[in-house]
């Protein structure tokens, strides 16, 4: 399934979907599938500043923990206490309700350097070869 | 890597089965075996509360025969299994001079003269070249390695009995615990034991690999759950069994390990490192493994320390995420006066401490059945 096209992604597997100055983020199907079930999510609570590539938290699966980083630079406003509360969702819907943090974009230009749905999906598709 | 060196992973017989299931293969104990199919959590529930199927082909399996087998097995493992009637069989230590631990093995007889010890596949080579050391050759007795022909898979979940009855009518009225038996079906020896690592009930089999195949077919396809080393794992440290490598080695005896129950001392059976065993138990342990589980959300693994009162008392040896109880669990050995229930410790999560507390082993003990 080719990944939605109404966001830009980075090579490390997060997602950000911007709605006027506002940057949603997530994780990838293909990140979600990899990491196995979610049983953990370690994320800063709002009002957290982070620039883009930064560490913005920890995602930890049955198997592995993993670093989070964000796509985007800019404050953070709110976080998915849903998915806080069960990471299941990650699992279950990582471009919907599986949803991590919103942040309030620094720079909106910034995203303009993130990968396409198409570009992203060539990535993976090059990771699976190997 | 230099000189051109590859490693070599080994597949089960099972290999093409685990592909075509979806099996995510990683590298284990120089074996390429199967860590998930649909997903852990999935497949560990699926074992606690219906049934799954695991392929252990990667243990190691040797067969020893001879009119002195007996008194040879008696004297290289700590459980007095010269004792057991045929058709039964028992958990056991490997230990060495000094009380360490080379090994955890499971010993069956077969018959009089036969026995069968499955041993961790990571260790076989080491037990292998344990027993020829040990192995005189005035001693009539033989070893034959039975894994390469062989399959070996764990049927575990409370439904496996049922699973057993349909596949063998002659064993409906169910297996006792820890009882073996070999069954001819439609032609070949089939080996049933009610043993596992889950802590669930269940029967592991073994039979020649071609049989092997059409049998894991058979279950896959009559509803039970493929299930891969992660739910193994999650499974066994929720039963509390100890991991050869992580939770027991040679570096530790087993009465700090809580195996003090598989050793057979009063007998007057001499076996190696009985002396030493004896000389610990008298002067008493001053570590024990305990379980840990944790009080808030976190995930403790293996390696991880563990402090008290801000002072660094352990390692974990075993940490994981517990589907069962939701929480996260790990195992660590704790100096004496700090392994009781209760005891309040931090697990360093990555520079982040995480509060746990001591609990009663096991984590999960079945619901005896009616």
């Amino acid at each position: 399934m080719p990944s939605p096209s109404d966001r830009r992604y980075t090579k490390e597997h997060e997602w950000v979907r911007v709605e006027d100055d506002l940057g949603t983020v997530g994780i990838t199907d293909y990140a979600q599938d990899q990491l196995g079930d979610l049983v953990y999510l370690d994320l800063p609570s709002s009002g957290t500043q982070v620039k883009q590539l930064d560490k913005l938290g920890e995602i930890e699966s049955v198997k592995a923990v993993s670093d989070l980083y964000s796509p985007v630079s800019g404050e953070l406003v709110e976080v998915n206490q849903e998915v806080v509360d069960r990471p299941e969702l990650v699992n279950q819907s990582p471009y919907g309700q599986g949803w991590l943090v919103r942040l309030r974009l620094a720079d909106p230009a910034e995203v303009d350097g993130l990968l396409t749905a198409e570009q992203y999906d060539e990535l993976i598709a090059q990771a699976q070869e190997t | 890597m230099s000189d051109g060196q590859a490693i070599t992973l080994r597949r089960t017989a099972l290999y093409d089965q685990h592909l075509a299931l979806g099996g995510r293969m990683v590298p284990f104990a120089g074996w390429e075996m199967p860590i998930q199919y649909k997903g852990i959590v999935e497949e560990h529930h699926a074992v606690r509360q219906r049934v799954g199927v695991f392929d252990v082909s990667h243990m190691g399996r040797l067969e020893v025969t001879g009119p002195q087998a007996a008194s040879f097995l008696r004297g290289l493992v700590t459980y007095d299994v010269a004792g057991l009637e045929a058709g039964k069989g028992h958990y056991a230590l490997v230990c060495q001079e000094d009380g360490g631990i080379l090994d955890d093995v499971f010993v069956f007889r077969l018959a009089d003269e036969r026995f069968l010890m499955v041993v961790n596949s990571a260790s076989a080579d080491k037990i292998h070249d344990w027993i020829r050391q040990h192995l005189h050759s005035s001693l009539q007795v033989t070893v034959e390695d039975r894994q390469a022909q062989t399959v070996m898979v764990a049927l575990q979940g409370p439904d496996a009995q049922r699973y057993l009855a349909r596949l063998v009518p002659s064993l409906a009225e169910g297996l006792g615990r820890q009882r073996s038996a070999e069954v001819s079906l439609a032609g070949v020896t089939v080996f049933f034991s009610r043993t596992g690592y889950t802590g669930e009930d269940g029967v592991e089999i073994i039979l020649p690999s071609a049989a092997g195949i059409i049998l894991w077919r058979w279950f896959v396809e009559h509803g039970v759950q493929p299930c891969g080393l992660g739910a193994r794992d999650s499974l066994r440290l929720e039963a509390a069994l100890p991991l050869y490598g992580n939770d027991i080695d040679a570096t530790t005896n087993p009465f700090e390990a809580g195996l003090g129950w598989v050793l057979t001392l009063d007998d007057g059976a001499d076996f190696i490192g009985r002396g030493a065993l004896l000389r610990i138990r008298e002067a008493g342990v001053q570590r024990h493994l305990a379980c840990l589980k944790a009080q808030e959300r976190g995930v403790m693994r293996a390696g991880y320390p563990v402090s008290h009162s801000g002072r660094q008392v352990g390692e974990l040896t075993s940490g994981g995420f517990s589907p069962t109880l939701g929480v996260s669990i790990g195992m660590v050995y704790l100096p004496t006066e700090l392994a009781g229930v209760d005891t309040e410790l931090d697990v360093d999560i990555r520079g982040k401490p995480l509060r746990t507390q001591v609990v009663k082993r096991p984590f999960y003990k079945r619901p005896k059945s009616s």
